[in-house]
């Protein structure tokens, strides 16, 4: 008999892996247990161990071979009586994969466009060069938090930082997310630019209390004289079937506190030159990345000196029907709705907010000014989110200019669900910015 | 938790006692302890608001640790932080016109008396939330370490924070990365109003460094020389570069948890009998007569300070109040 060994998904968000070793040849007897390939993700490289018994028959895929889908066959193991050479012949049918580059999949269906003076990057290599240059241009700034050195990151985003700046500037901290906090607040007191690595801003509820308490209102409980200079980062929001405690955004529980800055990154450039400029920047900021962005590729300056501003959005399209307004992933989800409401004779404008404390209501007034109708988008509760904010500043600011009541698509109010099917009812998807924006049309 | 307060006898002097050193340290105790008299009167004449939490009795622990401490140390404590200023050498005006929240307070007024700060006087807070400031005092040291400067933080946590998760987080990490903090657990007996034993499981605070490798003593915090003595010990230890430290004082406050604390919890005679036999003030003062010291000196001292105090009280109810504008800055620096 013969058993398909197929490639494993290793990390909830894995679609696609790295075979990048083999650790056995062809006719090689394995036992249940035995390790048999050495697997990259975009996490990390995993040792794959043999779950049955038998002789490898064929290696399906070679060495080397990027861009390997979850549950393709790598590996046929066949029963340790049968002769190998028979069966290669019996499955000789299968093709074997020859080893080639399967370019990552673009952040949307258009082609991307490489800028001037720029690389194709992933969101993950933005975010390590950030801190990578900052790290070289200031010997103040380190970097700590919950496997950030030695195991190169839990989402590889800090990989390669020990090897090149050391120990005393890259530290593992205990799974202890209040203490570190604290810790890290209290070298930012003593002069330090300390970047403290959330394994995801779930986990930073429990540190909360410093946050908000001590670094977010020292400096004006001491009438300016506490400043605390640190970047609090890491992934926020829903990954890939992680269920209620590890899935929720933050955002509006960061940008309600007024002493803190709040940006959330879309993109490779923006993820660089954002986090650039908050470790630069001598307030305590909050730092929302997306894990389900850290893989996808954009176009990013190579310059060891772009920033870009904290406090200003962009216009990621221009358009007159409706104004979309979105941060991080619902970022390239705008996109695609956008490219979805042409075809209904809608022409909408979106604005990446990229920072939600201090907000950009410049740019977004602009925006309604010349649109008149309005969607934004968050993956978070509707309750007292980012969106009801932005209504209530139009309502304040430009309700002689609106045509029709703002819309919120938001993440539904309800706990994140594990099932696939809950999940992706609990998600704001495309077609609900689709449907939402030919509401405000009046289209629908 | 027993602790023999009864038999209180000032640790004999070594003769490598300055004089002068003794003098400073009765000073400044006598500075805190006039300080809070006045704190607490002003607060009864509704110029001072909130919460205000005095330190009369405790005075031995911050000015024994302070007089063994060198420039650029860090100190950062609890919001029962007026004694921690003074001792760190911030001026009492400034101090008690942050009390009175007005502009020339420490915070220009927008602190008042549980979060004043002083960078220049190596003062790092005046915390508001029970044990926020431990970590904060970690992290301090980390960068006494990190830029290699020799300095340590000497971290001060009451017996009532001694209870809360950060502190053995910080505890756990500062031994793991060896850093140069003095903990002071200044174990006044109460929390608020729940005494040590109904509040803390184990026999002492100080053996809850232990499992963390992190070397600690008792110490009589009534007893300057007792504090003084083990505070160069602890202190030395950090500076050399041996990690952390853990000083459990055992001390002692004479008014309520706050000024709103009807102090039920505990009987008048069990506050009366410590003033009587274990002041710390007194204590010092009557060693500092065996010495020699002449009563006129005593009752100069007593008089300067004194008139330090009623300057102090006149500057603060005389300062304005921060002007309107000050609503909205400082929230972030750009």
């Amino acid at each position: 008999m013969t058993i398909e060994i197929l490639m494993p998904a290793l990390s909830p968000t894995m679609e696609e892996g790295t075979l990048s070793k083999w650790l056995v040849n062809e006719g090689d007897s394995i036992s249940s247990g035995d390790l048999i390939a050495e697997i990259e993700t975009d996490k990390a490289t995993m040792e794959v161990e043999a779950v049955d018994d038998g002789k490898i028959g064929q290696l399906l895929v070679a060495e080397g071979t990027e861009g390997v889908k979850v549950n393709t066959p790598i590996a046929l193991l066949v029963d340790t009586n049968e002769l190998p050479h028979a069966t290669i012949k019996n499955i000789a049918d299968k093709p074997y994969l020859e080893k080639e580059k399967i370019p990552s999949k673009p952040s949307n269906d258009k082609p991307i466009s490489i800028e001037a003076n720029s690389s194709l990057i992933t969101v993950r290599e933005a975010l390590r060069n950030a801190m990578a240059e900052e790290m070289r241009a200031d010997k103040s700034v380190f970097v700590m938090g919950e496997e950030v050195a030695e195991y190169q990151g839990a989402y590889k985003v800090t990989q390669g930082l020990l090897d090149e700046f050391g120990g005393k500037r890259v530290y593992d901290t205990p799974i202890t997310e209040h203490g570190f906090a604290g810790i890290g607040i209290g070298a930012a007191f003593g002069n330090l630019k300390p970047i403290v690595e959330f394994m995801t801003f779930n986990f930073a509820m429990q540190a909360m209390d410093q946050i908000i308490n001590s670094a977010a209102k020292t400096l004006y409980m001491s009438g300016g004289q506490m400043g605390c200079p640190i970047v609090f980062r890491g992934p926020n929001g829903a990954a890939s079937r992680v269920a209620a405690q590890h899935s929720q955004c933050y955002a509006s529980w960061y940008a309600h506190c007024p002493g803190l800055k709040v940006v959330s990154p879309w993109s490779s450039k923006d993820a660089k030159g954002l986090l650039k400029s908050a470790i630069r920047d001598p307030d305590p900021v909050i730092f929302l990345e997306n894990e389900v962005m850290y893989g996808q590729s954009f176009s990013c300056p190579d310059d060891d000196n772009f920033t870009l501003p904290i406090g200003k959005a962009n216009i990621e399209k221009e358009g007159n029907d409706v104004t979309i307004i979105a941060f991080s992933i619902m970022v390239g989800k705008s996109l695609e709705a956008a490219e979805i409401l042409k075809d209904k004779n809608i022409n909408a404008e979106v604005v990446n907010l990229r920072t939600l404390r201090p907000l950009d209501v410049d740019t977004i007034i602009e925006s309604v000014k010349k649109t008149n109708r309005v969607v934004t988008c968050e993956e978070g509760f509707p309750f007292s989110g980012i969106g009801a904010e932005i209504s209530a500043l139009i309502t304040e600011k430009a309700f002689d200019w609106l045509d029709a009541p703002v819309v919120r698509v938001t993440g539904k109010d309800v706990p994140m669900p594990y099932a696939a099917n809950l999940e992706k009812l609990a998600l704001p998807q495309v077609d609900d910015i689709v449907s939402a924006s030919a509401q405000v049309c009046y289209e629908d | 938790m027993k602790k023999n307060m009864a038999k209180k006898i000032l640790t004999e002097p070594k003769m490598n006692y300055d004089l002068n050193l003794l003098q400073n340290m009765y000073k400044k105790m006598l500075l805190i302890r006039r300080f809070e008299e006045k704190a607490g009167q002003l607060y009864g004449m509704g110029q001072i608001g909130g919460f205000c939490h005095l330190y009369i009795g405790q005075e031995a622990v911050v000015v024994g640790i302070q007089s063994a401490q060198i420039d650029g140390d860090s100190v950062v404590t609890s919001y029962r932080d007026h004694g921690h200023m003074l001792a760190c050498d911030m001026d009492p005006k400034g101090v008690m016109a942050e009390l009175t929240g007005r502009k020339d307070g420490y915070s220009k007024g927008k602190g008042g008396s549980m979060h004043m700060f002083s960078r220049e006087k190596g003062f790092f807070g005046g915390h508001g939330i029970v044990a926020a400031q431990v970590p904060i005092g970690a992290g301090l040291a980390f960068s006494h370490k990190y830029n290699r400067n020799k300095n340590v933080s000497i971290t001060y946590f009451g017996d009532g924070a001694a209870n809360q998760g950060q502190v053995y987080e910080s505890y756990n990490i500062a031994s793991l990365w060896n850093l140069p903090v003095v903990f002071v657990i200044e174990n006044n007996k109460y929390g608020m109003g729940t005494s040590v034993n109904r509040s803390s499981a184990g026999e002492n605070l100080s053996d809850r460094g232990k499992p963390y490798g992190i070397m600690s003593e008792i110490v009589d915090g009534m007893d300057i020389l007792a504090v003084r003595e083990a505070a160069v010990r602890a202190i030395d230890y950090c500076r050399s570069g041996k990690g952390p430290y853990i000083l459990e004082m055992k001390t002692y406050r004479y008014r309520g948890h706050s000024m709103s604390d009807p102090a039920k919890y505990r009987t008048r005679d069990e506050v009366d009998k410590i003033r009587k036999t274990s002041d710390p003030i007194e204590n010092i003062k009557s060693l500092l007569s065996k010495m020699g010291v002449e009563d006129e000196t005593l009752k100069d001292i007593d008089t300067e300070i004194k008139s330090v105090i009623a300057e102090a009280a006149k500057f603060a109810q005389g300062s304005p109040e921060p002007s309107e504008d000050e609503l909205f800055t400082d929230i972030t620096i750009n």
